[in-house]
Formats: structure tokens, C-alpha cells, sequence
């Protein structure tokens, strides 16, 4: 393997029902700011079927060319045809470093492209950079959170991370940048199609996406039930705007809130410009999924939790008199 | 039918603690168990036992006292055991995990090949997928339930970030499982009693037959280049009063701060 043949930075930009999906701006985002150190380009990769008046945006994002892989089998995505014309793609191209979004789809994708290509390919980074002699520095939480390990992949090409979706930023949106979008075809192997997707059920849980709010009100143990979380959504509902509940993992199990709202290492990564986190102890699985928040206030009876060591603000007291407290005060203003 | 079910040993990461004022983890006295994914992988294939008279093999490769995890799944059910161990496997990436597994399983009798989505102390949820490509098989991942028609074809439903699909797949396959997809079942006191009788195969890198750089660190295209623990972030302010004037007191900073 020749490594200097292999340049830019690609992005696979995910699509369902034709919509891209966020965590693919923020690898954009996060490979522009690679590229520029490297001085190369961002290509982003969008397979899918109707979809290249999406590249603009792409562009937008901080694309210097989109790849489109436009074809009916593309449509929804299915293991074997987006391997193989990802793979066709990187075949092609040799891209030195390729990111994939941590969704179901991505970490379904980038371990059989990684078997495939006979590369190595790092999950859920939470950090990525350039080193001096031009790798990529893949950083990644390991152990549950408890330890992080800084990957190195340097005799293999491309170099390959997935990382979750919201652990990156994506830049601002600036239309007026261009960029060249080029439609390539895929020629398949039909025959290895073996997998049949006989439907596709949408339920309730996606309608709330904790990642976009920016203030979130988070309960844990502390909250002790529904009817505590009831006092949570009070608060929320009174301070309004992008407000919404989150929770931390032992309230998810205990059933009281659902797996969508969840924050932490097996939930999502959130970074709100408020993070309220009442009655939340602050294991490190948590604590790995909000410390970046801009502001964290913290209100347990525990003056020891660990949470009080993230917190920029901590109370000793009673979520249970605090909070509503707290929304006379937002309903009053 | 024959299934094969790879299973992983792991810390248990959720009883890891970080020492807060040195920032170094503690270790000490924390088990190994059986990956919970994996466990719901092998309460999977029991039920397809139960239910068609399967021949179930659990695998795991690791060191040695992996042979634990090995006896708790014929405890809970197993018929076979397979232990792939050797000194040149250490240091695998997922990659030459995956190249190592394949080499076995490639030698192996499956209709289905079962893992867990992903383990606890790696969460990378990488091995499986790479087993199927490695042994040309069409892979689920994320797997909630399993039905079988008792001839050829497996009826999936994959759980997704917005649902879930419904997915059919003829054998041979591979399919990774959730922890939440089943409660594993005991192991029963007569499966311990035998358990402890029956004959674990220990696979070594001359049984398994593969070239020495696809496996261990050689084979690995990615290394660890430094690990380090978060360190300790610096407390903000903390107060201990009474409900009226913490109220207040997060008004007046949340002002300050803009945020309000």
C-alpha cells in the first residue's frame, strides 16, 4: 500500500427518506477543520436514489466536492448494496480519511467497509485531530468511559473513525460556497443481496431529540418517579423555548422515562447551553454524555455526589422544593 | 440446525471507579463476566434450541480464564465449547479479532452465527459485521427478536434510533443481538454439575491454521498510540442553603450567564 496516494477527507452523509441526517453536518464540520490542516479537500459521499439537489447544502456545510451514488438500491439503506458502492468509491478515490456517523446505520456500515477495505476503523471517537506528521489522532472514550485511548492507524489507508452523533459541531451553514457535485453510478453485484427488508416501522421515539434543546431539565434517582418527572416538566414547560426532560440511565431502566431521552455513554451526547441535572448522582457514563454542556447546574441532597465536580453551579437541597420553586419563578416572569 | 454463538469475557465496567483525586482508575476487585449482549446472543440461540432441537456451540477467544464464561454457557444450555487462546493472538484490534474468529468459524458447521452487538469494554460493536464480511455471510445487526421457519429462512426485527424493521435472512447468516432482546435464563444446577465435566476444545494459532500477520498485534491496522484517564475537572461554586435561596441563586446566575 502506497499511503501517499491517499488524500482528503470524506464524509459518508447518511440519508432516510431522502432527509440527511445531522450527525452528517457535523462530520462535516469536523472534517473541514482536519482537511484545512492537512490543506485538503472534504468530499462528501451521499448515496441514495433522487437525492443530488442535496449537495448544495452539503457544500454549505463545508463540502468541497459531493459524490452522489444515485441509484434505486441505494434508496433506504441496506448493508450489502451501500458496501459496495461505498466501497466502489474508496476503491476509486483513496481517500485518506474517511468518517461515518455512530447511528445504527453507520456502525452497521463501517465495520463491514473496514473488513472489506482491510483497514482499521475506530468507534465513537469523541476527538479528533491531526498529529505532525499528518495522521489522524482518533481519541475515544473506552471501559464505559472510564479510560480514553487516542487510536493510531498508520499503515493502513484510509484511515476510518465513526463518531456519535452530537460529540461533534457542525460550522455555520454559508451558501455562498461552492463546490463541484459529480453523480456516479455503481455497478453491483446483485447476487450477494441477500438480505430482504420486508418493512420499516417508524414508533413515537423519535420525535423528541434531546441533542437539539437547548436547555435540558435532567432527572435521575433523586426525581424518584413519574410523578417527579412531572415536576421536571412543569420547569420545562414554563421556561418553554427549545426546553425538554432528559434522564439519566437509572431512570431509563426503571421505566419511568423512555430510552430516547436518555443522556449518556449508552444514551445520547447532548451539549445545551443549560444542563439541570437534578437528583443525577453523575456516574462517569453520564457525566461522558453532558460535561460538555455550556453551563451545569447541579441539585442534590449528596453534597458528595460526583456530580458536584462537573457542575459550574451545585446546590445541596431538594430537587422535590427546589423545582417548583423554580417554575413559580419562570411563570411569574 | 447448528448455531454458533460468539461470546465475549469482560470487566465489569459499571463497578470501575475513578480515584477523583488522583483521576486513575480503580481496578481492583472488579469481576469478569460474561459481555451482557452476548449473553442475550446465547439466551437466543437456546430458545432455537428449546424450540428445533439445536445443536448450540458457544466460542470465545481471550485468555485462558475465559474458560469461565465458557462453562457458565454450557450451565446455561451449550452443547460445545470452543476456547481460542494463544500468546500470538494478544493485542488484536478488532480486525484481527475478526480475522482470527473467521479462520475458526470458517472450520465450523452454522446455519447461524450469533454475537452481541457490542461489548461493554470496547463498545465498538465492530467484531460481527467484520466475522460476515470475512466469511462472505449476510449479517442483521441490532437484533430484538428472532423467529425461524424451521427450514431456512430467519423473520428479524431490528431495532432502529426512529422504530424498528422487519428483515428476512436465509441461513447461512450472522445476526448480532441486544442485551434487551431476551432475559438470559440461569444456568441450572444439573447444567452446572455437567458443565464441569464437559471437555472445552482449546483452539491454538497451529490448530486455527492462519497467517501470523492477520492475527494479534501484527494483524491489528490500529493501536493504541496513548491512554489516559478524563483527569479531574476543577468544582464550580457550591452552596448548601435552603430551597427559597438556592432558587434565587440559580435565577440570578442563569441571568448572568445569559441563559435567561
Amino acid at each position: 500500500m502506497n499511503i501517499s496516494e491517499y488524500k482528503d477527507v470524506y464524509v459518508f452523509v447518511e440519508q432516510r427518506e431522502g432527509k440527511i441526517q445531522n450527525v452528517a453536518f457535523e462530520l462535516l464540520g469536523k472534517a473541514r477543520d482536519l482537511a484545512d490542516s492537512l490543506n485538503e479537500k472534504v468530499v462528501a459521499v451521499l448515496p441514495g436514489y433522487n437525492i443530488e439537489n442535496h449537495a448544495n447544502e452539503l457544500i454549505a456545510y463545508g463540502a468541497d466536492a459531493v459524490i452522489c451514488a444515485d441509484d434505486k438500491e441505494l434508496e433506504h439503506y441496506n448493508t450489502e448494496p451501500y458496501t459496495q458502492a461505498v466501497c466502489q468509491i474508496i476503491n476509486q478515490r483513496k481517500p485518506g480519511i474517511v468518517l461515518i456517523g455512530a447511528t445504527t446505520t453507520g456502525r452497521d456500515l463501517g465495520p463491514r467497509l473496514s473488513a472489506r477495505l482491510a483497514t482499521g476503523l475506530t468507534a465513537d471517537c469523541t476527538k479528533l485531530e491531526i498529529s505532525e506528521n499528518r495522521e489522524l489522532l482518533m481519541t475515544r472514550p473506552a471501559f464505559g468511559g472510564n479510560l480514553m485511548a487516542t487510536i493510531l492507524c498508520s499503515a493502513h489507508r484510509p484511515q476510518m473513525s465513526t463518531v456519535r452523533p452530537g460529540v461533534m459541531r457542525s460550522h455555520e451553514k454559508d451558501e455562498s460556497r461552492t463546490g463541484k457535485t459529480e453523480k456516479i453510478s455503481i455497478n453491483f453485484d446483485k447476487s450477494k443481496f441477500r438480505v430482504r427488508i420486508i418493512k420499516t416501522v417508524k414508533e413515537k421515539k423519535d420525535m423528541i431529540d434531546i441533542t437539539e434543546a437547548k436547555i435540558l431539565i435532567s432527572g435521575g434517582r433523586g426525581v424518584g418517579n413519574e410523578k417527579g418527572f412531572d415536576e421536571l416538566r412543569a420547569l420545562a414547560a414554563a421556561i418553554g423555548g427549545k426546553t425538554e426532560v432528559s434522564s439519566s440511565r437509572a431512570m431509563v431502566d426503571a421505566g419511568v422515562m423512555e430510552h430516547a431521552r436518555q443522556v449518556g455513554q449508552t444514551g445520547k451526547t447532548v451539549r445545551p447551553s443549560l444542563y439541570l441535572a437534578c437528583g443525577i448522582s453523575g456516574a462517569i457514563q453520564h457525566l461522558a454524555g453532558m460535561e460538555e454542556s455550556e453551563f451545569i447546574i447541579a441539585i442534590n441532597k449528596d453534597k458528595y455526589a460526583p456530580i458536584f465536580q462537573t457542575a459550574d453551579l451545585g446546590i445541596v437541597g431538594d430537587v422535590h422544593k427546589i423545582i417548583p420553586l423554580l417554575t413559580e419563578r419562570f411563570a411569574g416572569k | 440446525m447448528n448455531i454458533i454463538v460468539c461470546i465475549k469475557q469482560v470487566p465489569n465496567t459499571t463497578e470501575i471507579k475513578i480515584n477523583p483525586t488522583t483521576g486513575t482508575l480503580i481496578r481492583d476487585g472488579v469481576a469478569s463476566i460474561m459481555n451482557p449482549d452476548d449473553k442475550g446472543g446465547l439466551e437466543e440461540a437456546l430458545k432455537l434450541k428449546d424450540k428445533y432441537n439445536a445443536h448450540v456451540t458457544a466460542i470465545t477467544m481471550g485468555l485462558p480464564q475465559a474458560e469461565d464464561i465458557l462453562r457458565e454457557a454450557l450451565a446455561m444450555g451449550a452443547d460445545k465449547a470452543i476456547l481460542v487462546t494463544d500468546r500470538k493472538l494478544g493485542g488484536a484490534d478488532t480486525l484481527a479479532t475478526s480475522n482470527t474468529l473467521a479462520a475458526v468459524l470458517s472450520q465450523l458447521k452454522f446455519d447461524i452465527i450469533i454475537t452481541g452487538r457490542q461489548a461493554i469494554d470496547g463498545d465498538t460493536a465492530q467484531v460481527g459485521p467484520q466475522i460476515a464480511e470475512h466469511l462472505d455471510l449476510p449479517q442483521v445487526t441490532y437484533l430484538e427478536n428472532l423467529e425461524y421457519d424451521g427450514e431456512k429462512t430467519f423473520t428479524i426485527k431490528k431495532s432502529t434510533e426512529d422504530g424498528y424493521q422487519i428483515i428476512e435472512v436465509d441461513a447461512p447468516c450472522l445476526v448480532t443481538v441486544l442485551a434487551s432482546a431476551n432475559k438470559a435464563r440461569y444456568m441450572s444446577v444439573r447444567g452446572i454439575v455437567e458443565a464441569y465435566d464437559k471437555e472445552i476444545e482449546i483452539w491454538g494459532f497451529d490448530k486455527i491454521g492462519i497467517d501470523e500477520s492477520k492475527v494479534g498485534l501484527k494483524g491489528s491496522p490500529t493501536r493504541v498510540h496513548k491512554a489516559f484517564t478524563r483527569g479531574v475537572k476543577a468544582a464550580g461554586e457550591m452552596f448548601e442553603v435552603d430551597a427559597e435561596e438556592a432558587a434565587g441563586i440559580i435565577m440570578s446566575k442563569l441571568k448572568e450567564k445569559y441563559i435567561i
